[in-house]
This record gives C-alpha cells, structure tokens and sequence, in this order.
C-alpha cells in the first residue's frame, strides 16, 4: 500500500518584485527573467526528439469591442472567463484556464493526462465543487474531479465563485461547498434562418497531440435544439524536463505520460409555451493514460497504468422565471469506473489490479417565493445516493444517503443587497461488511451583503461569510488499513471584505475598467490527514489540527482603443496568501505545504483586423513542500516559476466559412518548473489550432 | 532587467548541511559518532543522512548532499536501512532502488549498487546481504523476493537466492541467514515464515512457520533469533517471537506489538505503536527484555516522562560502551523528526531536530 501524504506552507519573500516590475513596464521588457544556466560536468542526455509541432483550434471570433466581463452585482466574489476571453487564454483543459483566477492554487502533475486539481484559498480540493450545466460533478470516492479532462473545446464559460453563488434561486447542494465552479457547455444560438451550427477543431503539437473535435448543433424546431459534441485526445505525454543543483545538470524525458481518451455528449434543450426551459444531457468520457511517477534519485520511469469510463445523464427543468412562484427540479444518474494497475506490486494472484465502480443518483427541487418586488425566499430540497465498489481486500461497500435542504432568503432594499441562507445536511452512511461511518447533521449559514456605494453602481462593497464543511470521503473512511470510520467532518469558516469596481469610459483609451479586491480569513477545523500508524503501511486518516489562512486578492481588468482597428485588452491577477497550521505538537504555525505568499498573472490581448495576439504571464512564488519552519525551511523550498506564453490567432474564411488559425508557444523561456515537488513540467511546447465552422 | 533576474529565481545550489554543537564533548568517547538516516516520505526524494559526533558534541544535518554534489537527486526516496562494515558504509533506499555505498569517513560515494525495491542490509565475512521485495521485475508470477550477496570489496552482486514474498530484515546466526517474510502485497494472504539460508550454497534450507506479516528479525548472542509479527492490523494482534536456531524452533513468544527492537548485549530494547481507534491516537508502550533468559525486565529505558513527547517512536539504537539510547520521533511524518538521547538510567541527554522521518541509526566506531 502506497500512500503519500503532502501538505502545504506559505512563503515569506518571494520574487515579487520581479512580477510587479514586469506588471508596471510592460510587456515589452517580459522576456528577460532569464533561467538560471548551470553547466556541469554530470550530463544525461536524451534520446527524445524535440517537440514536434502542429495546429490547434480557437473558437470563432466576431467580438472586437474593449470589454471586459466583470459582474458587479454579486455579493460574493466571482471570477468568470467566457467566451472569447476564454478561448484566448493559452489553455487547453479548465484546469489550465483556472491558473488565470485569484486565489486558485493549481496542483499540477504534468501533461495532458497528469491529475489537476484546484485548491480555492487555501482550504483544500475538497472544498472546491465544480458544476457542470448546472449540475455537481461529483466523486464521492476522494472528493475530487479532474479538471484537466475537461477540456475547453465544448466550454463556453468558467465561473468561480468563493462562498457561494450569490443567487438564491438554486439547488443545495450550491450551497454546500466553500468555493464552487461552474462550467457551462456551447448553448446554441441561431441566428433568424439558421438551422445548423458545425465547428470542426482540429489541435497538435508537442508531446504527440492529436486532438479532433467537434460541435454540431442543429435547431429542431423553434423551441428544441439538440447538441452533439466529441473529443478525441491523444497524447504520448513524452516531454524533456532537466534538473540541476548546478553540479549535476540532468536532462531526461517524462514517461509514462501517455493518455488517450474519448469524450462526447449529446443533448437536447428546449422551451414550452409558457416559458419554462428545460434540458437534458448525456456524456461519456472514456480513457486510458499512464501514471508518471515522482522523479526520484534513480528512478525516472514507471509502468502504472489507469483507465477510467465516467458516464452520466442528467436533466433539468426551470418554469418560467418571471413568475411570482418558480421552480427548478433537477435529476443525474452517473457511474465511473477506474481501474488502476501496478506491475511493480506483484501479489499472489499477479499485478496489482485494483478496479472501482461507484454509482450517483442525484435529484433537487428548488422553489423560489417573491414575497414583493424587493423580497425572495428560497427552498430547496436535494437527494444524494453515492456507493462505491472495489476489489479491496475488506472492503466495506459502502452507500451514502445524503439529504440536503436549504433555506434562502434576497432582500433588496436600494442599493443594499442582503443574502441569507442555512443547509441542512442529513448524511447516513451504510455498508454492506464491517462498520460503517452512521448518520450525521449538521446546520451551516451563510450571508452575504453587498452595498451600491454611487447611483451609477459602479461600486459595490461586498461581505460574506460562510460556515460550511467537508464530509470525509469514501476514501477517508472505508479504503482498507487507511480508513478509519470515526473521522468527523471537517469544517471550513470563511469571512470576506471586498469591493467591486466596474467603469466603462466614453471617448477614452481607456473604455473600461473592473477592479475587484478581497481580504479575507478562513479557519479549518478538523483538518482531515492521513498519519502513519504502526508503520508506513499502515496510514490513519484522522481530524487534526486546525489551519489559519489570511490572504488578499486583487483583480483587475481594461479594454483600451489604442487606436482604429486596434484593441487591447489587459488584466493583472494578484493573490497574497498565508496559511498556518496549528495542531499544539511541533508543528504549531508551520507553513502549509504548496502556499505560495505570492502569485499573480497577468494577461495581454491585441485584436488588429484578422490578426489576434496574447500574452500571458503566470507567477508562483516560493513555496514550500512540506509543514516546515525557519530550520528546514530551506529542504523544504520549492523554487518560484513563472512562465511567459503567447498566442496568434488569424481568421479568415474558406469557402464563406469562418475559419481560424493559431500558434500557441508556451513556457517561452523554457524555464524548468515544478508545481508539485519531484513532478517535473514541460519546457517550451507548442500547440496549433485550426477551427472551421459551417 | 538585472533587477528581476536576481530577484526572480535563485540559481540552482547544492543543498547544504546544517551544524550545530548540541551536546558538550566527550573527547575519550570510545565510538566516534553515529550515522542517522531519515527515511523521507514516499515520492519526496527526501532520505536524508544525518551524523552525531560523540566526541565534539556536533550535529550535522543532511550531509548527503554536499558531501557529493554530483549524484542527481541525491540520496534519493525512502531510505530503508543503513550499516556499517568495515571502512564502508551501505545506505538501502528503497524506492530509488539502490544501495548506495559511502566512504565511513567522508560519507562520500563508492559505488551504487541498484537492487529494485530494495529494504535492509546486514553482513557477514566480507560479504553484504540486502533483502529486495521483487526477484524480477515485470514477472505477474513472481512475487517473491530475494537475498542478494555482494562482495564489500568488488561491490558486486555475486549470488541472488529467491525467498518468501517481500522479505523484511535479516540476521545471520553461523553461517545461516535467517529473514522475515511479510507478504505484505497480497492480505489477507500474508506470509507467516522465517526463511533460513544456507550461506554456503546460497540456498533456502527451509522455512520455519511463525506468524503472519513478520517484519524485524534480531540475533541475540546466546544463538536465538528475535522476529516481530505485525499481525493484520484488525483483530490478529502484533507479537514478538523468540526462535531457538540450534532448532530452528520457536522458544518463547511473547506478546507484546513490537514495532522495532534493537538488541544490546543481555537486553532488547522495544517500542511498540497501535493504533487505537476508540482514542483516535497511537497508543506507544516502551519495554526492554532480558535476552538471556527471555524475560520481561521491569525497568524502562525512558524514565523521565519524555515518551509523553515521543509522538511516533521510530527507531532505536543503543551505545554498547555507554548504554545511551537513542530514539527517533518521526512526529507527523510531514514534518522534520526528533532524534532523542537517553541515558542508561533513561533520563534525556539531549534532543535534536533531524530530517523528516528519522529511523535507521549505525555507530562509527
């Protein structure tokens, strides 16, 4: 049994400076962070060739106004990327395009295949539910969704909300995380005469890309449309990383980095005669990747394999909205597979062949009340059956029943606008052998506030906090010699001040500008972490500690006519985060691993005629691997990274079909970077993208 | 320009080791000094080599790394075992699937001997012996491991014998190897034997039925074997046996969950960690036997509450001329251990912070 354990901690210095120099002269001088060359006299060279390069696609483009897209009329803090702001990002999966949001920590193991997770604000993965059109992706064997297999081909925008969604008229379970994630799939839209929407991509480039794809929307009748959208990806994950102390200086090739997998969907929406809209979606992904592993001292390669089937079908109705009483009522049933082998583990009865099959059957009615114009009330009900079943040797099979209800309520009095809202979380766990976690309750509030400060409501101050919580996972719980049945939830608190300032400008330069900042302190409780108990074999999950998390966060955005047919738009992202534990043992206020103090990006757009630039920089301060303190802080350092990406993209129509094309090079200045310690990722690689619409 | 490059990212350096003076010195102290390798956590690259000199009193931290600075990655992940025969030095790190073998004196590297999912070391006339999980790699109808024989002056393999499935420590008692088989990959199906090795021919004799999942195995000087059952963590409980190798017969068993033991002269020394699920805490008993008569001594080797700190007791060693213990608290595991000194009436010398996980110590004498 393997199992590794990592942790988090924050930084005191960082090479900030460097960032904020590079924010304020521009992009014209980004280049020069130069990497650090050591010439050595222990050289392993690879056989590998170099990236190969090939196209990639971008989604059509006809915006060309200096825009920007902040809302400023939500109370908690929201972050959204959509459309062609998305589409310009150097990003290939959602997991990519997150790096571009404040307070987001991508943990990134590298490749196209390589698991990537996002931790909001320091409180852990588990804290972080993404939805999909509307609906929790869920995984109630570790709590966590891969968001590099969600590519960005059928995503239409990405929203980031910390607390909550500041809307009440919504299912529970969007209450019951501490950050949510929405994702919203291409919605079709036709234009008067049009029947058929179809986009064909087509993406390659280094580490073996083949990436087909495919949008095809087609108007049934005036009120049904259907959606169909496929994938296929393709990768041999083969990518040169170097590692130096400036003695040693070695260059090698990632293995075991391939994947190929499979993605399509289809669905239909429609609308009634009095306004109710409904959709249903089915969507089955398909994989089989390799598991690179750690570079350690002597060992670069490794033979693990996954494969993975996750299939789910989902339906949504909403009555008509305008209505003094609404309602939404929503259904899922999906079902993943994981199978994982280790032929390094040889057992009696050959590898190490462990298989998961877990089932979801989901379902939510939200109700929403308008007492007076300024006046709402909500009530949702959801209902949740998770199990899991593996080939474990005692292994408990267990079933979660999981009852959600929440109460919500929006009162909008001027400029001031009030949210208040309590879950009730109802949760029995069963299991078919030994003992199961039981039942549990729990009652968590939220409020928010937000203030129109000037009549124009250009800006708001925000508030809110969130008291909100953690189930241990099946994982937690129930995997064999790790779990451990007695653990009790872990418990996130969240405060929250803020403002949002949002200006579009008249005959100026400058045509807009959005700001938004936040300060805020979270407090985990319970901390959930698996120790060792008898030996390395032999790992507890248990509650321990609490964490402390203070940070600040600052967004910006502007969309500037330099001049005609140019326009520019340009964003800084900064984050400032702090994170301590406190467990009263040693490690009382030692750094939580992989928090770094600063990070930040920063982007750049050009629209000029057919022509479209980007430039992005990413920063992430010095971390550190491991809960350390000011003695082994400097074992536990995990360099800062920062990476420079551009883009062109040129459009043009072939046969009167729109048609795009871009370069993507990424990583420009090569620079060797860890995000996760020991998981090395890639130098400079390329992308081409070539997409045509019908 | 030259602003941001310097303040960007440092350049690339060797990671350097950490001295500090924690005790006063002993110059007329008989061994020199103690190695104390730092296991470092899976997937971390963190096994790290930690030295105490008896004489001056100093403590160097993590000198692996600037004592050879051009071994990529260094020492490497999980290190399982270390020994000391002779002039040279044998570091088994386990996932990096080596045995490194260092200078005694300088710590610096001699040869690297790659054995896969390699786990202790022990020796006898010349010759090192490393027990490895995996006999071949790759085979899904070969999960059982081996012994390998390398000669300490070509620092070659010169024989291999395959043995039960992953095999954990050994001892030779004449001219016999006596090693626990866990069968740790496959439970409930868990080995429950000693394998004995002939090291004339290099041949498995025969097996000798103790428990299920055996791990520590120690040779007293009376010729009996001392060999720890893990159990399977639910209700087969943890024990200690004792085997009679005129016999090869099991003498005495006694039951207590030991986690590790050291043997020195008449008296072994034993810490044991459960895990107990109604407190949610490790609970950790501390216990020294009698080796000559197998008895259960009533005395402790930690007597001034200092195993209240002790979160996670994982290793001990003991001085053979001045009787301190050592014992290291791996803590959280997430973090750096504590490497603690005791006197032979259990009171703390001194303590130090060591590299994460500290757990196998060898005397430079």
């Amino acid at each position: 049994m393997k199992l590794t354990v990592r942790h988090a901690f924050a930084t005191r210095y960082g090479c900030i400076k460097g960032f904020l120099w590079l924010v304020s002269f521009g992009i014209t001088t980004a280049c020069c962070c130069l990497q650090v060359s050591a010439q050595s006299p222990v050289r392993k060279k690879d056989t590998t060739q170099t990236d190969s390069t090939r196209i990639t696609h971008l989604n059509q483009v006809d915006i060309r106004a200096a825009k920007t897209d902040l809302p400023n009329t939500s109370p908690t803090p929201v972050q959204i990327l959509k459309g062609e702001q998305l589409q310009r990002l150097n990003s290939f999966s959602v997991a990519d395009a997150l790096r571009f949001f404040t307070g987001v920590q991508l943990k990134d193991y590298g490749g196209v295949g390589g698991l990537k997770t996002v931790n909001v604000r320091s409180l852990g993965a588990n804290h972080v539910a993404v939805f999909y059109d509307g609906i929790q992706l869920g995984n109630a064997q570790n709590g966590q969704v891969d968001l590099g297999r969600f590519s960005l081909d059928n995503i239409e925008e990405i929203d980031l909300y910390n607390g909550q969604r500041s809307e009440i008229f919504q299912s529970a379970k969007s209450f019951s995380a501490a950050s949510t994630i929405y994702l919203q799939s291409a919605k079709p839209k036709f234009e008067p005469g049009e029947h058929t929407h179809i986009r064909l991509n087509y993406k390659t480039g280094s580490m073996g890309l083949v990436n087909p794809s495919m949008l095809w929307q087609q108007k049934l009748s005036d009120k049904i449309n259907s959606t169909v959208s496929a994938e296929y990806i393709q990768s041999n994950g083969r990518y040169k990383f170097r590692y130096t102390n400036g003695v040693y200086d070695t260059t090698a090739v990632r293995n075991n980095g391939d994947i190929e997998a499979y993605r399509i969907e289809a669905g239909l929406r429609g609308s009634t005669v009095d306004s109710a809209a409904w959709s249903v979606k089915g969507y089955s992904y398909i994989s089989n990747r390799g598991l690179p592993g750690a570079i350690v001292a002597n060992k670069f390669n490794y033979s693990q394999r996954q494969w993975d089937r996750d299939q789910f079908i989902q339906a949504n109705y909403e009555s008509n909205t305008r209505s003094r009483y609404s309602f939404k009522a929503i259904a899922k049933y999906s079902d993943n597979y994981e199978r994982y082998l280790d032929p390094e583990f040889v057992t009696t009865t050959g590898f190490l062949d462990n298989r998961f099959y877990q089932h979801e059957f989901y379902t939510s009615i939200a109700n929403r009340y308008r007492i007076s114009p300024v006046w709402d009330v909500a009530l949702s009900a959801d209902f949740q059956l998770n199990n899991l079943d593996a080939n474990l040797y005692r292994f408990p099979y267990p079933t979660r029943y999981t009852e959600l209800v929440s109460f919500a309520s929006r009162l909008k009095l001027g400029r001031l606008n009030l949210q208040a809202s309590l879950l009730g979380t109802f949760v029995n766990d069963k299991v078919k052998e030994y003992t199961g976690a039981g039942r549990k309750t729990a009652y968590t509030p939220t409020v928010t506030a937000g203030w129109q400060v000037s009549n124009n409501g250009d800006l708001m101050l925000r508030a809110f906090y969130k008291n909100i919580f953690r189930l241990p996972t099946f994982n937690d719980l129930y995997y064999t010699l790790i779990g451990n049945t007695q653990l009790r939830p872990e418990y996130a608190k969240q405060y929250d001040v803020g403002f949002t300032y949002n200006h579009q400008f008249r005959k100026h330069v400058l045509q807009s500008l959005s700001v938004q900042a936040d300060v805020y302190y979270n407090q985990v409780n319970d901390k959930i972490v698996a120790i060792p108990g008898l030996n390395l074999f032999r790992w507890v999950m248990y509650n321990v500690g609490d964490v402390h998390i203070k940070g600040g966060e600052l967004n910006v955005q502007s969309g500037w006519n330099v001049a005609d047919e140019v326009v520019v738009t340009a964003g800084l992202n900064y984050t400032y985060q702090q994170a301590f534990y406190k467990d009263g043992g040693i490690t009382y206020r030692y750094n939580i691993p992989y928090v770094p103090m600063h990070s930040g990006s920063f982007t750049l757009g050009a629209d000029y005629r057919r022509f479209q630039f980007n430039y992005s920089y990413i920063y992430t301060g010095l971390r550190y691997n491991e809960l350390s303190d000011d003695t082994n802080h400097g074992y536990n350092t995990v360099a800062p990274w920062y990476t420079h990406d551009l883009s062109v993209g040129y459009f043009t129509k072939i046969y009167r079909h729109k048609t795009r094309f871009g370069i993507e090079v990424n990583n420009l200045l090569n620079q060797d970077r860890e995000i996760i310690s020991n998981f090395p990722m890639p130098r400079r690689f390329y992308r081409f993208k070539i997409s045509y619409n019908i | 320009m030259v602003l941001l490059v310097a303040s960007c990212r440092k350049a690339p350096q060797v990671i350097p080791e950490q001295v500090e003076t924690i005790f006063s010195p002993d110059p007329s102290s008989a061994i020199k000094g103690m190695y104390l390798l730092n296991e470092g956590n899976m997937n971390m690259n963190k096994a790290s080599l930690d030295f105490v000199d008896f004489r001056t009193g100093v403590y160097k931290r993590n000198i692996y790394n600037e004592a050879n600075p051009s071994v990529t990655k260094g020492l490497g992940d999980v290190g399982n075992d270390i020994g000391i025969y002779g002039s040279k030095m044998y570091v088994v790190v386990n996932i990096s699937n080596k045995v490194e073998v260092l200078d005694v004196k300088t710590a610096k590297k001699l040869a690297q001997i790659d054995i896969t999912n390699c786990r202790y070391v022990t020796f006898h006339k010349n010759k090192a012996y490393v027990s490895a999980y995996l006999g071949k790699v790759g085979d899904p109808k070969a999960p059982n491991g081996i012994v390998a024989e390398i000669d300490t002056v070509s620092l070659q393999i010169e024989r291999k014998v395959t043995v039960g499935r992953q095999p954990e420590e050994m001892a030779i008692v004449g001219e016999k190897l006596y090693i626990a088989n866990s069968g740790g990959y496959s439970p409930p199906d868990y080995e429950r034997t000693v394998s004995v090795i002939d090291l004339a021919s290099f041949t498995e004799l025969k097996r000798i039925d103790v428990a299920i999942n055996l791990d520590r195995l120690k040779a007293d000087k009376y010729g009996d074997i001392y060999v720890t059952s893990r159990g399977d963590y639910y209700t087969i409980p943890s024990k200690l046996f004792v085997i009679d190798t005129q016999t090869d017969a099991i003498k005495k068993t006694f039951d207590i969950a030991a986690s590790n033991l050291w043997i020195d002269d008449d008296t072994a020394y034993i810490y044991s960690t459960e895990w107990s699920y109604p407190q949610q805490k490790n609970t950790i008993s501390y216990t020294m036997l009698n080796v000559k008569d197998e008895t259960v001594l009533s005395s402790r080797f930690i007597t001034d509450g200092t195993d209240k700190k002790i979160v996670v007791p994982y290793g001990i060693s003991v001085n053979p001329i001045s009787k301190d213990v050592f014992v290291t608290d791996a803590g959280n595991y997430v973090a750096s251990g504590t490497l603690y000194c005791f006197d032979k009436n259990g009171r703390m010398k001194w303590q130090v912070q060591a590299g994460d996980i500290p757990a196998h110590m060898a005397f430079v004498y």
